[in-house]
């Protein structure tokens, strides 16, 4: 059983760590948290099925158009409810305007794909459902990718560098003649990708199922709530916990009381620790 | 908008302009009330479950609206407290056979209960974070539902309860549900008229202010998270009884975005804009038959919409009385002699001292061992240039900061750091370099906040109008009046704070100041921005204020109103006391003349 488990949970685990992440990227280039996070990863899934399944296109080019896709979203945010908002005195209007941006293209979702999960492909045919089967290892092998190809980014290279600039401080970086808004949407589109790769990732063991958005907001939010906003590094590690940790609990107390365990924990490790067990306290400005 | 306070001010001269004021504003309240009633007897049953529907949605948006509209507080998964009301009501009736108006009870019990479980996080969280922990309490409440077969009977669900006669028929069930919507918008209207109800809206507009002033916001928000998890789990028992069987699929987020959008759509800070939402949210589907599939689709929509467009909602566009225009040629006239009639009773108390004070923001010593005392009567200037620590002061002495090292005694007594909630009920009152308003209130509203602490009901005395409310609303207003004659602003008295001007905010946060009947009065930078008449008015108000007996700090860069007024002055520079005297020996301080005021 114990196997089970860790596979299970590793893989779950990644999935909530890369919605995590790309909250992060989001957040790091517009100071915004997106709620579109959990619907890009419900998006991989739903254009993955979309294209292999039922369009016929092979996977090696269904993947690349799933990830397109969930790019193109990513920018669409950051036109329609994102931009509008930043210059807006009432900060938090953008709390509203994702949320309503991500139930939109929920609801979209749902009516015009299915309002019940549908199979996702195969896409290598590796293992028959024990623990090496490659429904778990997929997503696992998709965090580690994405995370170490955001650390590179991040620090080898001029665009990786610039986008870190504007995550600093925002007005210096303008000073110095960089293009903000392009580096924003161009974030965005990473971050769309990144949340693309998650739930085509995972579409075998999550499905093609539209309700996945929501699930995936909240238990892609918890890792970076526990690992601290914009910490790549305490996502992966807070989602790969938290996967590891709802599964246990799961074969443990039960279905019911996992989901309750988890929100418990969420909740008290919020309290004790506010900008999370990496993170650094915010200062108070009076 | 809060609008309990403006009938006492409105400044129109005879009574019958009055009488019809308040007859425009009862208007619609008069017309919806009559439509429910007449409903009954031209519509069919059909209707009876919209309305009933309508009528249940508003139990709860009501009480979503105190937490929402007017504490600011993004709660967005309210479902769960109604699926939760709904699952503890049913599975009382149906599995134990208890009385449904004693499962109603109970359900409002745990979800009182639930309210403030889930509202907990917003004490300490930014916006995003409470709103998804709302949105992940209402995903978990979900699963559990379809998990816990055994009670909630999962996917197959559970019968709703049913009510005995006369409210067994679709009617007199919708009597019964509009009976609890009377009450709950008769309810969350006496908070929102309440000094608890303009602490809440302080809390979401300006919340530093608020503290200054006394509101214990942990306090205030847990009651408010309390009361409408409450309510809101009532209508979930109502809901399952309308409804006559529950699954979970009855409780979608879709019900969440409704209710929020509902409130939105109204407009902050108002109970009828909602109200009017909720009605037209409940509404509209039956007269779009064709639409139901793309409901939610068109609520994100629309909530789109609101945010980018209309972020004022109906309230805003049905306050007529804030578009007419004010005069261009006003002037603030203070009137310190009407001090005597506020500030009678301050007797001469102790000073506030600060001994060897040192506090640093990173590497950067901000104080570095101050020593200071305020002496009641006293006008204290705190000079000194940028940077030098004069509101650094401030905050220590008001509790925002918490000093490393020294302490602040009030006589004997070192008062706690880090608790600024706890300083106005020591009589120590402030204003702020930038002044902190709630825009949205009128400007009596925002000075009766500084009132809060003279309140002597309870919240629950104020939710059912009890004689102490009253009695704590007429003296409030009676006192805000006072405050904005002293100041010179009683003529704006109704006028939203957002269409004053700068040097008006400077002295509305003075009269706010002075509804604590101030021991101590710490001033920063009250003349900054203010003409020069404006200053020299300013100066004497002062200097009549700290005549009854209370002590002023007051941290200025206007070189001319310092001197003028103060009986002793403390120069500042890098964290450190430069110099520190009378007038005439500042003005002689070889140092300060050349570091600071040149010459």
């Amino acid at each position: 059983m114990l196997p089970n488990i860790i596979a299970a949970g590793l893989a779950i685990g990644a999935v909530y760590a890369l919605i995590g992440v790309t909250y992060n990227v989001m957040f790091s280039a517009s100071r915004v948290m997106s709620f579109t996070a959990g619907q890009l990863g419900m998006a991989g899934g739903v254009l993955g099925a979309l294209f292999i399944t039922r369009l016929g296109v092979p996977a090696i080019i269904g993947f690349p158009l799933a990830l397109g896709g969930c790019a193109l979203l990513g920018v669409v945010t950051e036109i329609v409810a994102v931009r509008p908002v930043l210059s807006s005195l009432e900060k938090h209007l953008y709390v509203l305007s994702t949320l309503a941006f991500a139930l939109m293209i929920q609801q979209f979702t749902a009516i015009e794909w299915s309002t019940e999960p549908q199979p996702f492909p195969r896409l290598f045919g590796l293992g028959n459902g024990g623990v090496a089967d490659e429904k778990f290892w997929l997503p696992v092998i998709a965090c580690a990718v994405s995370v170490g190809g955001l650390e590179f980014l991040y620090r080898h290279t001029l665009v990786g560098r610039a986008f870190l600039a504007i995550a600093e401080d925002n007005f210096a970086a303008r000073a110095l003649g960089l293009p903000e808004r392009n580096l924003r949407m161009a974030s965005f589109a990473l971050a769309g990708a990144i949340g693309g790769l998650a739930g085509f990732s995972a579409g075998e063991l999550l499905l093609a199922f539209f309700a996945n958005g929501a699930l995936l907001n909240f238990y892609g939010f918890v890792p970076v709530a526990l690992g601290g906003l914009g910490n790549n590094r305490g996502a992966v590690i807070g989602g790969l916990g938290l996967g590891l940790f709802q599964q246990a609990a799961n074969f443990i107390v039960g279905g019911v009381f996992a989901s309750v365990a988890v929100f418990a924990v969420f909740i008290i490790v919020l309290l004790a620790a506010p900008q999370g067990l990496f993170g650094v306290p915010p200062a108070r400005r009076v | 908008m809060m609008s309990a306070a403006r009938q006492d001010v409105a400044a129109l001269p005879d009574a019958m302009a009055r009488g019809l004021v308040l007859l425009g504003r009862a208007l619609p309240w008069v017309a919806l009330l009559a439509v429910a009633i007449t409903l009954p007897f031209v519509a069919n049953n059909y209707w009876a479950v919209i309305a009933s529907r309508a009528a249940i949605y508003w139990v709860l948006v009501a009480g979503l609206n105190l937490v929402v509209g007017f504490a600011g507080q993004l709660a967005i998964g309210y479902v769960a407290l109604l699926t939760l009301g709904a699952y503890t009501s049913s599975v009382l009736v149906a599995r134990l056979g208890l009385d449904p108006f004693v499962s109603f009870a109970a359900a409002g019990a745990v979800g009182a209960i639930a309210g403030v479980v889930v509202g907990l996080p917003a004490l300490r969280l930014r916006t995003f974070y409470f709103a998804m922990t709302t949105l992940g309490f209402a995903t978990i409440v979900t699963q559990v539902a379809l998990a816990w077969q055994s009670v909630t009977g999962g996917g197959v669900g559970v019968a709703g309860p049913v009510m005995p006669a006369p409210f067994d028929t679709p009617w007199g069930f919708y009597v019964f549900c509009l009976v609890c919507a009377a009450l709950s918008t008769w309810v969350t209207m006496n908070v929102a008229r309440s000094r608890f109800g303009r602490a809440l809206v302080a809390l979401r507009d300006a919340e530093v202010a608020a503290e200054a002033n006394g509101v214990s916001k942990p306090a205030l928000l847990l009651s408010v998270f309390l009361l409408s998890g409450g309510s809101a789990a009532v209508a979930g028992g109502l809901f399952a009884t309308l409804q006559s069987y529950i699954t979970p699929d009855a409780f979608t987020f879709d019900l969440s975005v409704l209710f929020f959008i509902a409130i939105l759509i109204g407009g902050r800070g108002s109970i009828l804009g909602p109200l009017l939402g909720t009605i037209l949210l409940t509404v509209l589907p039956e007269f779009a038959a064709p639409l139901v599939a793309w409901s939610t689709f068109l609520y994100a929509a629309l909530l789109l919409a609101i945010v980018l467009l209309m972020p004022g909602g109906i309230a805003d566009l049905l306050d007529f009385r804030n578009r007419t225009a004010l005069a261009d040629d006003r002037a603030i006239l203070p009137r310190p002699a009407l001090l005597s009639a506020m500030l009678d009773h301050i007797a001469a108390r102790d000073s506030i001292m600060l001994r060897g004070v040192v506090l640093s923001f990173g590497g950067v010593r901000a104080i570095d061992g101050l020593d200071l005392d305020i002496r009641p009567g006293e006008v204290h200037g705190l000079i000194g240039p940028n940077g030098s620590g004069k509101t650094t002061t401030l905050n220590v002495i008001s509790g925002f900061n918490a000093p490393e090292a020294g302490t602040v005694l009030l006589g004997t007594a070192p008062m706690r750091a880090g608790t600024p909630w706890t300083r106005a009920a020591h009589g120590i009152a402030r204003t702020f370099q930038t002044p902190r308003s709630i825009g949205e209130a009128s400007v009596l509203e925002n000075v009766m906040v500084g009132g809060t602490i003279a309140g002597r009901g309870t919240l629950l005395e104020s939710l059912f109008t009890l004689p102490r409310h009253r009695t704590d609303e007429r003296l409030l207003t009676e006192r805000g009046m006072q405050a904005l004659r002293i100041v010179g602003l009683d003529a704006l008295a109704g006028v939203r704070a957002d269409r004053l001007q700068h040097s008006e905010l400077r002295f509305m946060e003075i009269a706010r100041a002075l509804m604590l009947h101030p021991a101590f009065l710490l001033l920063d930078e009250p003349a900054a921005g203010l003409s020069a008449e404006e200053i020299r008015r300013l100066g004497e108000l002062i200097v009549q204020i700290s005549r009854r007996g209370t002590g002023i700090l007051l941290v200025e860069h206007h070189a001319d109103l310092i001197f003028d007024i103060c009986d002793r002055i403390t120069v500042l520079n890098l964290g450190r006391q430069l110099a520190a005297g009378t007038p005439a020996q500042i003005r002689a301080h070889k140092e300060v003349v050349s570091a600071y005021l040149g010459g």
